[in-house]
């Protein structure tokens, strides 16, 4: 199978924020809004170089989904930036009214997301974000999967005209996919072509995909690897195309069941072309307190989980 | 420069409009459209700097208007339509399927003068607020005007908006709020207090001003001193003291008109009080 190599641990929050500064060099129209969390989002070295187009808005977040939809109306590009569960859940009416229903041109950065939040627990865990973005008529949701996709996805955010859910994290996880590639919003990636199942795996669960992969590959079994890393729009021709040709299905996430991105391809095979499923995701409860891997080990988003998932999805056709 | 006697006869016209909009629909928020008709008048026919012909959703030239106050949108929508932003036929449209006049006001129905959609409360302030930061940025020294209600001024939002506009010294932005004492429940003491509303925007750091909102000299008066406020530094609220309903006797002062409908007969008798001095549409 395609060997990936981790080029160093890194957080894909510094990726936001490394993306964001690129973006303000290369478009004056590029804000940054942050609600206390200036430095948790990695936005410093574009305050520092931009000081005019930085705003801080103080915990506030409800305010800043409004001022940031006004920025836009008046033609910035503002990006606003919070732990996960602060842009999503606390605000959802204010995305839906000022930023969804009129398609401002508002980036939602959204950090921390997921149960790798770690020992803060579950008030601070989003695993529903992605359902309640989704939701929304028109909303681009993004969930890139290390360092350098987040960085990528950031200024790709920046360059599309529309409301854009950004979505990353907190711990440092592997960083492997090519520094200098571009990312495309819509675009689903194969990482790993394979015959006899595929793994759709989104976030920090791409890297666990390959390495299932590889587990799989020791026991004789094929899997092909696709990093949905734009869950809406979802890529439904690289969806379709690839179960076509593996007859089966695993969907791999850091979020709840409902809404995720497993009833979303799941909801397109049923249409198009009905093939076993089997979901790795944290079903209908809670995060809590933990270290990042602990946690993910503990709610089953790993490697050896997917592993056992794709046995399972061969199995049933 | 308008003179009074003119903007009371606009204003008499946007009263007609606002009846028969809501009576045709069978639906709509006629209560404080009424209340606040005078003072918008004043402000699209005499005060804001605003060219419905090159009128663009990013407001670039111009003064903004941002109606936090969503379900205000008959006298909105009478007032674009008197203004010139769209034919005043269209107004008998409001509230019908297909319609680019919704029930509140949307952006994506391509409505020419709205910059955003209103109608889930609390929201518009930060919304011109970000406006008027923008247009600082662009160094263009139109001003920003949001009409908030004092109902409205429960939700939390409002008040994380005002902290936010002093403290970023947004001092081109002018807030007026409909001062009528009403909501949906009842009278606003009754159902929330808000217990010194001027007091909380000075305290909040806000230059305030109070204004008789049926007196069209001391609204101009008003806009003139708010004017002359801004670039000092702090941002400005105008408290005008309405009431709800203002214009028709029986939907005056009470909480009942606030989200109902005339009926055709009511209708009738409200028209026979309001001249028609443009033209119904």
């Amino acid at each position: 199978m395609k060997q990936y190599v981790n080029t160093g641990n890194k957080d894909t929050r510094s990726g936001f924020g490394a993306g964001l500064h690129e973006s303000g060099k290369e478009d004056t129209r590029v804000m940054a809004l942050t609600a206390d969390l200036e430095g948790s989002l990695k936005m410093s070295d574009f305050a520092k170089e931009f000081p005019e187009r930085f705003i801080q808005c103080g915990i506030a977040e409800a305010n800043m989904i409004g001022v940031a939809a006004g920025l836009a109306v008046t033609g910035k590009i503002p990006f606003v930036g919070s732990f996960a569960e602060f842009v999503t859940g606390r605000v959802y009416d204010q995305i839906r009214q000022e930023v969804a229903y009129g398609r401002t041109n508002v980036k939602i950065a959204a950090s921390h997301a997921g149960i790798t939040l770690g020992e803060d627990g579950a008030t601070h865990q989003t695993m529903e974000d992605i359902a309640l973005m989704r939701a929304l008529p028109g909303m681009v949701v993004i969930n890139p999967c290390d360092y350098n996709q987040t960085k990528a996805a950031t200024i790709a955010a920046a360059k599309y005209d529309g409301p854009v859910y950004l979505r990353f994290g907190r711990p440092s996880v592997p960083n492997f996919t090519p520094a200098d590639a571009e990312f495309e919003i819509g675009k689903a990636i194969v990482m790993n072509e394979g015959t006899d199942v595929t793994v759709f795996a989104t976030g920090h669960l791409v890297w666990e995909a390959l390495q299932a992969a590889a587990l799989l590959e020791a026991e004789g079994i094929s899997a092909e690897v696709i990093d949905i890393a734009t869950i809406k729009p979802l890529d439904e021709e690289a969806v379709l195309a690839s179960v076509g040709k593996t007859g089966a299905a695993v969907c791999a996430e850091e979020h709840n069941s409902a809404g995720g991105l497993g009833e979303l391809i799941a909801g397109v095979l049923v249409m198009n072309r009905p093939a076993p499923v089997e979901f790795i995701n944290g079903g209908d409860r809670f995060g809590q307190s933990g270290t990042p891997a602990g946690l993910m080990a503990a709610y089953g988003l790993d490697a050896v989980h997917i592993a056992e998932a794709a046995k399972k999805s061969i199995a049933r056709k | 420069m308008a003179n009074t006697n003119e903007l009371k006869r606009i204003s008499s016209q946007v009263r007609r409009d606002i009846i028969r909009m809501v009576t045709s629909a069978g639906s709509g928020h006629p209560g404080g459209s009424m209340s606040s008709a005078d003072f918008l008048t004043a402000l699209f026919f005499d005060v804001m700097k605003h060219d419905p012909a090159s009128w663009t959703r990013d407001g670039k030239g111009q003064d903004m208007f941002f109606l936090s106050a969503g379900h205000l949108s008959p006298v909105y929508y009478s007032l674009l339509a008197r203004s010139g932003y769209f034919d005043i036929s269209e107004l008998g449209t409001f509230r019908q399927l297909g319609s680019r006049l919704q029930g509140h006001p949307c952006v994506d129905k391509g409505l020419p003068g709205i910059f955003q959609a209103s109608g889930s409360l609390g929201q518009g302030l930060s919304a011109a607020a970000g406006a008027a930061l923008g247009k600082k940025l662009d160094g263009d020294s139109n001003r920003v005007y949001v009409l908030l209600g004092d109902g409205e001024c429960e939700e939390g939002q409002i008040w994380e908006a005002a902290m936010f506009c002093a403290h970023h010294k947004i001092d081109n932005l002018v807030a007026i709020t409909d001062w009528n004492r009403q909501q949906i429940d009842g009278r606003v003491e009754n159902v929330a207090g808000l217990v010194n509303l001027k007091g909380k925007w000075e305290a909040f750091g806000w230059e305030v001003l109070e204004c008789d909102g049926h007196d069209f000299a001391e609204i101009l008066d008003a806009y003139a001193k708010a004017g002359k406020l801004c670039g000092k530094g702090k941002p400005v609220m105008i408290l005008m003291k309405t009431e709800m309903g203002k214009g028709v006797d029986f939907m005056e002062g009470t909480h009942k008109w606030h989200g109902k409908a005339t009926d055709p007969e009511q209708c009738e008798k409200a028209l026979s009080q309001l001249e028609e001095t443009l033209g119904d549409y």
